[in-house]
C-alpha cells in the first residue's frame, strides 16, 4: 500500500482483525447507503490499514497504551434482536427533567422506539445518521467527513470504515434549534464494539445544543469509538457537550472535530467519568476570523482508571479566541492525562488563547500528566497557559471547619466547588444540575472509601 | 465562677520553633480583653492555636472553654461550642456559594446548641437584620465565600459570620489591618453590638487606633511569647504615647509565677 503521508512516529503494522472484520462488515452493511459512502469507507479502512494503531512509543499515546485498544474485536456489533427495557433510564437527565430530541442508540444502531424528535421548523433536520444517508444522502455528503480527519487518526479512520448509524443534525441558515439534542448511546451486549458518527452542522446564524451521552448496560466490556464533526458557519453558535459515563470496564475513544467559520461560536463540554481506558480527542478549528471556541472538560478517575483529554485550538485566522479550562479529579490508583495544544498559524494575529489545567489528587497513588503544548507562529498574540496538580487548600479547609462545618464535609465542599466550576459553563440546566448531584455522591463514596484520604499538609507549611 | 476562657501557661511551637512561652489569661463572661505587642511576639499563633489550626505543636500547658479542655477538640467543635475567630486574612474560597456557607455554618452551630436547623426562607429572614449593621452589599450573598471581595468586605464579612454564629467566645485577630477609618468604624460598631454579658471577645491588635472604638475592660501586652503586663484600658494609651520598647527591653512577667519553669 502506497502511502501518500509521512507520519511523526513510526506506527505499527495493523493488525489483520480489522482489515478482516472490515471485509466482513462490506458483505454485510456495504451495500446499505448511497455509492459515495462506500468510497469513504474503503478510504477509511486504507487509511486505517497505513496507519495502524498507534504504537506505544507515539508521542501522542504514551500514557495511553494503545494495545488494549489493538487487542479488541473491531467489527461493530450486529443490531440487537430485542428491545432492553429500561434504557432510556440510563440517562443521568430522566425524560421529564429535560424537554430534549432524544435519540438512543443501542451497540451503535438507532433505536427508534426509545427515540423522540420533537417539532422542527422547516428544513431543520435531527435524525439518524443511516436515515440520513438514504433520503439526504447529498446534504449529508456536503459535510460528512470534512471536519473529522481519517487521513491522520487510526481511530477517526476505523469509525470511517464500519460508518453505519449515528445521528444528523442540520439546522439552515439562521434558525435557532429551541431544544436540545440529547443522544443517548447504550453499549448493551458484552464485547460490543461500536463506531457511531454525529455529525452537526449549523449554518449561518444557527444556534443548537448537542449533547452526547455514552453509557452501559450492566457491567461487560465493550469499546466504543466515537466521532462527532461539527460545522459552525459564520455567526452560528453550537454547544456541545460530551458525557462519557461507560462501565468502569469498558473502553471509550471519543473524536470531536469542528471547523469554525466567520465569528462563529463553539462551546465544547467534555465529562468524563466512566471507562477503564478513556481518550478524548477534541479539536477546534478556526478557519475564518472572529471566532471563539471553549474548550471546557471535567474528568474524574478512581479505582484504576485512566482518562485522557488531548485537545487542540487550531488558530488558523486572525481575531480569534479559544479560552480553556480542564478540571481534573483523581483518587485511587487512576492516572489522567491532559495535553493541550494551541497552534497559532502565522495569519492568526491578535489571538488571544488560554489555558488552564487544574488537578485534585485525592489520594497519594492517583498521577496526572498534564502538558500545554504551544506552537506559535504569529507574532502578535496573546497565549496563557497554567496548570496546577496538587491537593485541596488546606487553609480553605480549615476556614470552613472554623465555622462549624466538619471535616468530611468541608472537604466535599471544596471538591464538589472545584468541579462545579466547569460543570458551571454548560448551558444546559437540567443537565448541570444532575451533574452536580451525581459528582457529590461520588465524592461522597470516594472519601469516604477506606482508602487514602487527602493528606494535610505537613506542619510549617500552614501560616 | 468558671471562666469563659482560662488559659494556663501554654507553650507552643512552631516547625520546631517555641513561639509560646508559658501564656496565661483568664476570660470571663461579659468582659472584653485586648491582646497587643509588637510584630513576632505570638499574637496570631494564639489565636491560631485557640481556633484548631493545624501546623501548631502544644508543648505544655492547657486552655479550657467553659472549663472545657479545648487542646484536644477539632477545630469545628470548637467553633460547635462557641468560638469563633474572625480571621487576619479571611480565606478566598472560589466556586463556595456564600449563602450555602453560611446556612451550612448555621445549622451546624444550631445542631450542637440543640436548636432546630433553619430552612432557606428562615435564613434569609436570620441574616437580613445583620447584614444591615455591617453595611454589607447583599448581592455578596451570592458570590463565593470572599472571593473578589474588597479588603474591607473581607473584614466585614468576618464580623458578619460573627453575627450569626453568635459565639461566647470570640477572638478578633487584627481585624483593624487594611481597614481605613469608615470601615473599622462600622465593623466596631458590629462588635459593640454583639457583646453580650454572657459572652466574651478577645481583640488582638498591634495597634491602639482599634481600642478607640472596642473599648476593652482589660488590655494584655504579649512580648516573647508571654504576657508581660496586663492593666486597664489606660495601658493601651500608655502604649501608645511610649511604644512597646519599656516593656520588651526590660521583658519581664507580670507576676513570678506566669514564667515557664
Amino acid at each position: 500500500m502506497k502511502s501518500t503521508l509521512t507520519h511523526t512516529a513510526p506506527a505499527k503494522p495493523a493488525p489483520p482483525g480489522p482489515l478482516e472484520a472490515f471485509e466482513r462488515f462490506e458483505k454485510r452493511a456495504g451495500h446499505a447507503g448511497p455509492p459515495w459512502l462506500r468510497a469513504l469507507r474503503t478510504s477509511g479502512i486504507s487509511y486505517f490499514g497505513e496507519l495502524g494503531f498507534p504504537a506505544a512509543h507515539h508521542e501522542d499515546w504514551r500514557f495511553t497504551t494503545p494495545s488494549v485498544l489493538a487487542e479488541r474485536a473491531y467489527a461493530p456489533a450486529p443490531r440487537p434482536d430485542v428491545q432492553i427495557p429500561g434504557v432510556a433510564s440510563l440517562s443521568l437527565v430522566p425524560d421529564g427533567e429535560l424537554e430534549a430530541h432524544r435519540l438512543v442508540f443501542v451497540d451503535g444502531h438507532f433505536a427508534p422506539r426509545l427515540s423522540r424528535v420533537l417539532p422542527l421548523e422547516p428544513e431543520q433536520v435531527v435524525t439518524n445518521l443511516r436515515e440520513a444517508l438514504e433520503f439526504q444522502s447529498s446534504l449529508v455528503e456536503s459535510f460528512l467527513g470534512r471536519a473529522a480527519r481519517h487521513e491522520t487518526s487510526a481511530f477517526a479512520a476505523l469509525n470511517t470504515a464500519f460508518l453505519e448509524d449515528g445521528a444528523f443534525v442540520y439546522l439552515p441558515a439562521g434558525r435557532e434549534l429551541a431544544a436540545p439534542v440529547h443522544l443517548l448511546f447504550v453499549s448493551s451486549q458484552p464485547g460490543v464494539v461500536s463506531h457511531p458518527r454525529v455529525l452537526v452542522v449549523a449554518r449561518a446564524g444557527a444556534r443548537a445544543q448537542v449533547i452526547e451521552e455514552y453509557v452501559s448496560l450492566g457491567e461487560q466490556a465493550g469499546f466504543t469509538n466515537a466521532v462527532t464533526e461539527i460545522a459552525a458557519g459564520p455567526g452560528a453558535q453550537v454547544e456541545h457537550v460530551r458525557l462519557q459515563r461507560e462501565n468502569g470496564a469498558s473502553l471509550h475513544v471519543g473524536t470531536v472535530e469542528a471547523r469554525q467559520y466567520k465569528d462563529s461560536r463553539v462551546l465544547s463540554h467534555s465529562v468524563s467519568t466512566g471507562a477503564r481506558l478513556a481518550r478524548h480527542n477534541i479539536h477546534l478549528r478556526f478557519e475564518e476570523p472572529g471566532c471563539e471556541g471553549v474548550l471546557n472538560g471535567l474528568y474524574t478517575g478512581a479505582g484504576d482508571q485512566l482518562v485522557d483529554h488531548h485537545t487542540i485550538a487550531d488558530h488558523r485566522s486572525p481575531h480569534c479566541q479559544s479560552h480553556e479550562f480542564y478540571h481534573g479529579i483523581l483518587s485511587g490508583r487512576s492516572r489522567g492525562v491532559f495535553n493541550g495544544r494551541i497552534y497559532v498559524r502565522q495569519d492568526a494575529q491578535k489571538t488571544d488563547a488560554k489555558q488552564t489545567n487544574r488537578n485534585l489528587l485525592l489520594s497519594n497513588e492517583a498521577t496526572v500528566y498534564t502538558k500545554p503544548q504551544l506552537e506559535i507562529w504569529a507574532d502578535d498574540v496573546k497565549c496563557t497557559h497554567g496548570a496546577t496538580v496538587g491537593q485541596l487548600d488546606e487553609n480553605a479547609v480549615f476556614y470552613l471547619r472554623s465555622r462549624g462545618i466538619g471535616e468530611a464535609r468541608a472537604r466535599r465542599m471544596l471538591i464538589g466547588a472545584f468541579a462545579s466550576e466547569t460543570i458551571g459553563r454548560i448551558g444546559v440546566e437540567a443537565l448541570r444540575a444532575r451533574l452536580d448531584e451525581t459528582l457529590q455522591a461520588w465524592l461522597a463514596e470516594e472519601l469516604a472509601a477506606p482508602g487514602p484520604l487527602p493528606l494535610p499538609h505537613p506542619p510549617g507549611l500552614t501560616t | 465562677m468558671t471562666p469563659l476562657l482560662e488559659i494556663n501557661q501554654l507553650n507552643a511551637t512552631v516547625e520546631g520553633r517555641q513561639i509560646l512561652k508559658g501564656l496565661s489569661l483568664t476570660v470571663h463572661a461579659g468582659e472584653v480583653h485586648a491582646i497587643m505587642g509588637p510584630n513576632g511576639s505570638g499574637k496570631s499563633t494564639l489565636a491560631s492555636i485557640l481556633s484548631g489550626r493545624p501546623g501548631y505543636e502544644v508543648t505544655g500547658g492547657s486552655a479550657a472553654l467553659d472549663g472545657e479542655d479545648l487542646l484536644g477538640m477539632k477545630p469545628e467543635d470548637r467553633a460547635r461550642k462557641g468560638l469563633f475567630l474572625a480571621f487576619q486574612y479571611p480565606v478566598e474560597i472560589p466556586g463556595v456559594n456564600s449563602t450555602y456557607f453560611l446556612k451550612a455554618a448555621l445549622n451546624e452551630v444550631r445542631k450542637a446548641r440543640g436548636l432546630p436547623e433553619l430552612d432557606a426562607l428562615e435564613f434569609l429572614e436570620f441574616i437580613k437584620a445583620k447584614m444591615k449593621v455591617l453595611e454589607l452589599d447583599p448581592s455578596l450573598l451570592n458570590r463565593p465565600v470572599n472571593e473578589g471581595f474588597s479588603g474591607g468586605e473581607k473584614k466585614r464579612n468576618e464580623i458578619f459570620q460573627m453575627a450569626i454564629l453568635e459565639p461566647r467566645l470570640a477572638i478578633l485577630d487584627e481585624t483593624d489591618s487594611g481597614l481605613d477609618i469608615d470601615a473599622l468604624r462600622i465593623v466596631a460598631e458590629g462588635v459593640n453590638r454583639l457583646r453580650k454579658p454572657d459572652n466574651a471577645q478577645v481583640v488582638i491588635t498591634h495597634y491602639q487606633r482599634l481600642l478607640d472604638y472596642i473599648v476593652p475592660d482589660y488590655v494584655h501586652v504579649l512580648h516573647d511569647g508571654r504576657i508581660v503586663k496586663s492593666g486597664g484600658k489606660e495601658l493601651a494609651y500608655e502604649l501608645e504615647r511610649r511604644g512597646y520598647d519599656w516593656l520588651t527591653s526590660e521583658a519581664r512577667p507580670v507576676s513570678p509565677e506566669l514564667t515557664t519553669a
